[in-house]
């Protein structure tokens, strides 16, 4: 591990170093707010640290560059918010069905965008690992965790940032870290050089072979790619959890929202309230067990997430009707559309988290549409 | 047909011709033809009659690679084309 | 007798391939590869693939493959270049890949001055849904969804790509070969040449090669080059269309391709050509 000191960064900052003291050699992307600062920084330094950065003229382009660098053997990134990002998935269907390690940030709008990161929105049966930072602290070492399962598992990995992640500063130690665990070879990138010889390479989604060698065929490859989802959920969960021994409300979220929850929960704990917290780091694979056993003892579920209600299918899920399960929060824009909005506020979580917890009705969602 | 004595020839993989027949009129002495018989594909295929020059043109417009082509050595490579 | 022509080109894999009988794409293939083979550059090519009836040569072409999907090739190629830039990196794109699908992949890629070469199939139809109307689709032709004929007020006007990437300052080499007879074969081999060469040099170039498709056409195989020079070939004009940056006049390319047509007859007339 390589410290470089603790040094205050802008969250884009600090996400664009990691993934350089990963060893990111490309990075293609398209402005839009606010994953804009994100490209900035790759801009302004991969060609400095030897790598490449394109501002594509278009998602579309931006996807297409960064599947041409991953079918090299280099790490690679690419990025945008969750609009952008919709005019990547076909593209990211294919490069995971080829099985190149992408890293794909979503510095999203809210949390508008947890079916898209945990579903996608492309064809095909495939998942993207999905890590959920809730601070730029820990946004740095996901980053970095990131590269290697994107490389460990031959799998795009899914970074889920948001404005706040984004734009706000924090003091942070971009040290490389240092993975113990071996990564398999690179035997498949391409090169150039087996021309002729026979033996040259093919990356493909098909998993078909060059004539000549072993080929799994369609069907063969699909199955060993479902194979490896399996072994994913089996191996990868993260999860945080906080007071749920004795818990009689469990309030899940994730993100930015998950480090506000911890706050108001570790705050309430303190006043004598039974309420504990689940904290998914990995949105997939999702800790349905940490939110089954949390839920086994508990009265009631409350799920605080910045969309209509999206993560709350997943923990319904995993609590499978042994308790009620409530979501929380709610759509919260600020008035501009790309930040975290008004529902951010650890007052207003607070209360509604006591609400939930007394049998109350939730208050009313602040209007904000007075910024319009 | 012609007459004239061959200063080249071909060799014709019939099994893995698929009956385009391009290769008929892109002949410049005129001689190839389709066979009357059937490959195992079922298609016609071309057959060398006495005249052929060595030129390529068969080779150039056949998709399905079935011409390998000799030529009498000449000095120098008298009309390549630039 | 000495060899001067072999069966299938060494880069292949295969002796025999999935088309269809006189399709024009095979030809084309054979041009890319022998110019890769005679240039030297077989251990530093890499191919981005583009979906049509040519992806099967994916699993064949013994060349390193990134397979992409429709349109988006050229960008893919440009990840790849970017990480070596010692490799020569070509897209092989049908016009229904790169001409719907993909234009502004291709356009951006050119305007960048990419340093890789993109190749296009050009039949005017998409022959692997089984024959339906393309960008390039020529006005009157008939397709699948214009049974009537290809009607410019109806369905628009085709894209000439070749002339459209031409007037773009990052393009460095722009030609259009076809494969409809012996010498455009050979003529379309050296353009390949040319656009590897124009990319070692540091700069984007072009080939796009007008191909039979009788199939996707609905005649017969022996009226394939025939139809492509009376329909597509009218309005897709043959030629090095802007070479060493300097864009060639219509006028200049017939004239061209009139002399070149007759310089390939006296050579065949004399006795053969280089293949």
């Amino acid at each position: 591990m390589s410290s470089t000191g603790m040094k205050l960064m802008e969250g884009s900052e600090a996400m664009a170093e990691a993934s350089i003291a990963a060893g990111c050699k490309f990075f293609a992307g398209y402005p839009m707010t606010p994953f804009t600062e994100l490209l900035e920084h790759f801009a302004k330094r991969l060609p400095e640290e030897g790598g490449v950065c394109i501002n594509a003229e278009s998602e579309l382009e931006a996807a297409g560059m960064v599947w041409g660098a991953l079918s090299t053997g280099a790490r690679a990134a690419t990025g945008s918010t969750g609009q952008g990002l919709s005019l990547m998935q076909e593209t990211f269907s294919e490069i995971t069905l080829a099985e190149l390690p992408l890293v794909i940030f979503n510095m999203a709008r809210g949390q508008q965008d947890y079916y898209q990161s945990t579903r996608g929105g492309g064809h095909g049966d495939y998942r993207h690992i999905v890590l959920a930072p809730m601070d730029i602290g820990e946004a740095v070492q996901l980053t970095q965790l990131a590269f290697h399962l994107a490389d460990k598992w031959r799998n795009p990995v899914l970074v889920y940032g948001d404005y706040l992640i984004a734009h706000i500063q924090e003091a942070v130690d971009i040290a490389r870290v240092d993975f113990d665990e071996p990564l398999p070879a690179k035997d498949w990138a391409v090169d150039g050089s087996l021309g002729g010889s026979g033996r040259s390479r093919l990356v493909s989604s098909l998993g078909f072979a060059k004539a000549g060698q072993p080929s799994p065929g369609i069907e063969r490859h699909l199955r060993a790619m479902a194979e490896k989802f399996a072994a994913i959920e089996a191996s990868e969960i993260r999860v945080e959890t906080g007071g749920l021994d004795d818990a009689e409300t469990v309030i899940v979220a994730f993100g930015s929202p998950g480090k506000f929850v911890r706050y108001v929960v570790a705050q309430l704990r303190a006043e004598g309230e039974k309420i504990g917290y689940v904290r998914p780091i990995t949105l997939w694979p999702f800790p349905y067990e940490t939110i089954a056993a949390a839920a086994e003892g508990a009265e009631r579920v409350g799920v605080f997430e910045l969309c209509a209600g999206q993560m709350i299918d997943d923990v319904r899920l995993g609590v499978l009707g042994r308790a009620p399960v409530t979501g929380i929060g709610g759509i919260s824009t600020d008035g501009s559309g790309f930040g975290v909005g008004p529902l951010l506020d650890a007052e207003l979580i607070r209360e509604r988290v006591l609400a939930l917890h007394r049998g109350a009705p939730l208050p009313p969602l602040p209007d904000n549409e007075r910024m319009l | 047909m012609s007459t004239v004595k061959s200063k080249g020839t071909v060799t014709i993989a019939v099994e893995t011709c698929k009956g385009c027949e391009l290769c008929i009129p892109a002949c410049p002495p005129a001689v190839l033809t389709m066979s009357s018989t059937v490959n195992h594909l079922g298609y016609h295929y071309p057959e060398l009659a006495d005249g052929c020059t060595g030129c390529a043109a068969c080779l150039l417009i056949c998709p399905d690679f079935v011409f390998e082509v000799f030529r009498e050595a000449r000095s120098p490579a008298a009309g390549a084309a630039t | 007798m000495k060899l001067v022509g072999q069966q299938k080109p060494e880069l292949l894999l295969t002796e025999t391939h999935h088309m269809c009988p006189g399709c024009g794409e095979p030809l084309a293939l054979r041009g890319y590869l022998e110019a890769i083979q005679e240039l030297g550059l077989s251990q530093r090519a890499i191919a981005v693939a583009g979906i049509g009836c040519y992806t099967s040569f994916s699993m064949t072409t013994d060349v390193d493959l990134v397979q992409a999907l429709h349109g988006r090739a050229p960008s893919v190629a440009t990840g790849v270049k970017r990480m070596l830039p010692d490799s020569i990196v070509f897209t092989v794109q049908g016009d229904g890949d790169m001409v719907n699908e993909g234009l502004q992949e291709v356009l951006h890629t050119a305007a960048r001055g990419e340093a890789v070469t993109c190749i296009l199939l050009n039949n005017g139809v998409f022959g692997e849904t089984g024959g339906h109307m393309t960008a390039t689709s020529v006005i009157g032709q008939r397709t699948k969804n214009t049974l009537d004929g290809r009607d410019a007020d109806y369905h628009g006007y085709p894209i000439l790509i070749g002339d459209l990437l031409a007037q773009l300052q990052g393009a460095a080499y722009v030609a259009r070969g076809s494969v409809h007879n012996a010498g455009a074969v050979a003529r379309t081999k050296r353009m390949f040449k040319r656009a590897f060469q124009t990319q070692m040099d540091g700069g984007f170039s072009f080939v796009e090669v007008l191909t039979m498709c009788p199939t996707g056409w609905f005649i017969p195989t022996s009226e394939g080059p025939d139809y492509m020079s009376a329909t597509l070939g009218e309005v897709h004009i043959m030629g090095e269309l802007k070479v060493d940056g300097v864009v060639k006049s219509t006028d200049e390319l017939h004239e061209e391709n009139v002399r070149k047509a007759a310089e390939m007859e006296q050579a065949l007339a004399r006795g053969g050509i280089d293949t």
